[in-house]
């Protein structure tokens, strides 16, 4: 083996991958459908913005989220732009890791963004990051089984209901199954479900003196009826399916009904990959004992790390990414089925968006009715509709995922994953000092 | 002794399935790669129409050549460097120990016990203090840091197995050390020294959690080109698998090539 021969070129490379350009901006993203659109009109920038040059680094959401928060905690200033979520806004905002954006051009039409989105990403009345989409949830349903069966579904279904229409359309022989939910432990993925269905059953994570609640009455009632239900009339594995899962499973046209978010909607009316585009109905999310907290609020935003050394390019980028002139672009070049959701109250109000998708109007009531500091029956301490904005949350909701997931596995009983959970969550409140 | 027919038929058979089990996901995963999106989470299937639009649509998305020379040079690099540390430190262990070598060794080998997420911060500010992040150097210097204890393991086994009169009648013809190493040690354990090679280069061409953590554009391998194609939102499957292909395919081929002296290297000095 000739190894002396390669040395020199391996450190040509090495040198010559330490060079770097002037205003090349490195944006940190997540690899869904929108994002990807955003990453091929890198062109369109760069045409009208000839002095910046885009970077892409596209991971998987928990990877990206991740390797952001090393970067960002240790200033390491890998990224000019992260994309981060209603969640991470307040929370990094408050320690300074975001630059505040308060002095937006005026042709950028802040006040065309749909309120509980901007609220959601405001520390102290200012924004830190621009919405790219927003979402809620939704249920979505084949209207012909439903017609089927002769079942009209309200525009507001209760949860009851669900459970009745469920039992009517399950056949497991027929591989059609009566509800798909997610179930696949995780703060983002079952307990986003879990977390609406315990609001609108009543109950809430904690009190306003930060005791956790999970072995109370409304949690107790919330959880046994989403295993019980998910248990009779589910597909079969369901403890392992997420999002992308049921996503497949509905638009194969294997659930009767299916709860999740509004970004669905889009996916599902795309005939090329959709088997049920011309039989889809939808309704809102269902609600038990209030409406309060029963539809979660989550955007997906653009931000600026404090730590990056370009920060006026990164806001050029950010802006344009998030203007209602990127929306046009979007629907111009690609469909208008495809462009951002749950943003602007202008993309709404667009006749060709209007036509190309019929639920528009549902998810503008969706988003704007979701509101995330007051989403529980009795008064809670915290903000966030599926979610509980402190930092310690991430770890909450994974554990209580994990807990809700061995119920619906039977591997415990309800009453055990939820006073295991209500353990585990007053030991790590009490650690970070929410708790004497 | 010669084995019966009928045993040595089924023990063929037995290789074979196992064989198949082994490579089925592979398989799958390549065929994956030739179907829609939709055909990819419909009911498993081989009969499909094949399409070429997954490839089409990751290669849309991001420069696989440039991803693929950063593998190439961060394994390739790393395992030259590993190797020209390990050579050394096997020669002192296996021929002049000490009463701490095998300590030494054992050390060596409990670092690799530890979750390399224990050490993630000090290492990245480490990294950001030096410039090294997102750099082909700091990748290289973290690999060869991860592989050093099996590649020093390995050098040691084979070198101890060399008998060590051959390298003292050179020493009685005059020989130096490094004369020592290279017309004598080098030469007659080149096998071992390949096959720990190519099983430094194999780990550190699927290494990800460092890759993932310590790159972001410049330097980003193979690894972070397959996990830019998953996705908690969207159907992706069939992308997914077009560019794990594509990431896979040339260390597949480098195995394929160098498996008869992978074999020879492992099994070498195995009967005596």
């Amino acid at each position: 083996m000739r190894l002396h021969h390669t040395l020199p070129v391996v450190g040509a490379m090495t040198f010559a991958s330490l060079s770097a350009s002037a205003e090349t901006i490195t944006v940190a993203t997540v690899n869904n459908n929108d994002m990807v659109i955003m990453q091929s009109l890198t062109d369109a920038f760069e045409k009208a913005h000839p002095d910046i040059t885009l970077d892409w680094v596209v991971l998987e959401e928990n990877v990206l989220r991740q390797r952001m928060t090393t970067d960002i905690a240790t200033n390491g200033g890998q990224f000019d732009v992260m994309t981060i979520g209603t969640y991470e806004v307040p929370i990094w905002a408050e320690r300074d890791w975001l630059v505040p954006l308060n002095d937006l051009p005026e042709e950028y039409q802040v006040d065309d963004l749909l309120t509980s989105v901007r609220d959601g990403l405001s520390q102290d009345g200012t924004l830190h990051a621009l919405p790219f989409y927003g979402e809620s949830s939704m249920m979505y349903y084949r209207k012909d089984l439903f017609e089927q069966a002769g079942i009209e579904v309200p525009k507001q279904p209760t949860w009851e209901e669900v459970r009745d229409w469920a039992g009517q359309l399950h056949r497991p022989g027929e591989e059609t199954y009566g509800i798909c939910l997610r179930g696949k432990p995780g703060w983002g993925e079952n307990m986003a479900l879990v977390s609406t269905m315990v609001n609108t059953f009543g109950g809430r994570w904690f009190d306003m003196e930060w005791n956790p609640q999970l072995d109370s009455k409304a949690w107790q009632e919330a959880v046994s009826f989403y295993v019980d239900l998910l248990n009779e009339y589910g597909p079969p594995g369901a403890s392992s399916n997420g999002f992308n899962e049921n996503l497949a499973l509905f638009s194969r046209g294997n659930c009767a009904m299916w709860v999740d978010a509004t970004s669905a909607a889009g996916k599902l009316y795309g005939a090329d990959e959709s088997q049920v585009a011309d039989k889809l109905g939808f309704a809102s999310a269902p609600i038990a004992e209030t409406p309060k907290g029963s539809h979660w609020l989550w955007s997906w935003a653009l931000a600026i790390p404090a730590s990056s050394d370009s920060k006026a390019a990164a806001k050029e980028f950010i802006t344009w990414a998030t203007s209602q002139e990127y929306v046009e672009l979007v629907g111009e070049q690609k469909g208008w089925t495809s462009v951002p959701p749950g943003t602007r109250e202008s993309t709404y109000a667009n006749e060709n968006y209007q036509q190309a998708a019929p639920f528009a109007d549902f998810v503008l009531e969706a988003m704007k009715s979701a509101d995330p500091t007051d989403s529980t029956l009795e008064p809670s301490p915290y903000t966030g509709v599926q979610f509980v904005g402190i930092p310690e949350f991430q770890s909450i909701g994974t554990q209580v995922g994990q807990m809700v997931a061995a119920a619906l596995t039977g591997e415990r009983t309800v009453e055990q994953a939820l006073q295991a959970a209500q353990r585990s969550t007053e030991r790590t409140v009490q650690r970070a000092g929410y708790l004497d | 002794m010669t084995t019966p027919r009928y045993k040595r038929f089924l023990l063929a058979v037995l290789a074979w399935a196992i064989a198949l089990i082994i490579f089925f996901p592979i398989l799958w995963m390549a065929l994956t790669g030739f179907k829609t999106e939709a055909a990819a989470i419909a009911d498993p299937s081989f009969v499909f129409s094949p399409t070429l639009e997954s490839y089409v649509a990751v290669h849309a998305r991001a420069d696989y050549l440039k991803f693929a020379l950063n593998s190439v040079v961060v394994a390739f690099g790393s395992t030259l460097l590993a190797l020209l540390i390990a050579i050394p430190s096997a020669y002192s262990m296996a021929f002049l120990p000490t009463p701490r070598t095998k300590g030494t060794l054992l050390w060596m080998l409990s670092t690799k016990m530890l979750p390399p997420v224990g050490v993630l911060m000090p290492i990245y500010l480490l990294f950001r203090d030096t410039g090294l992040l997102d750099t082909l150097t700091g990748l290289i210097i973290v690999y060869t840091l991860m592989n050093l204890p099996i590649v020093v393991w390995m050098l040691y086994t084979f070198f101890k197995d060399l008998p060590r009169d051959i390298l003292e009648a050179g020493r009685m013809d005059g020989a130096s050390t490094l004369q020592e190493v290279r017309h004598l040690l080098l030469p007659l354990t080149l096998p071992g020294i390949a096959s720990t090679g190519l099983l430094a280069v194999i780990l550190s061409w699927n290494e990800s959690f460092w890759s993932l953590n310590l790159t972001s554009s410049d330097a980003a391998p193979l690894t972070a080109y397959i996990a830019s194609f998953s996705s908690p939102e969207g159907l992706f499957w069939a992308k997914l698998s077009a560019a794990s292909t594509m990431a896979i395919a040339p260390i597949l081929v480098f195995g394929w090539l160098t498996q008869k002296q992978m074999v020879r290297g492992l099994t070498f000095g195995a009967v005596k």
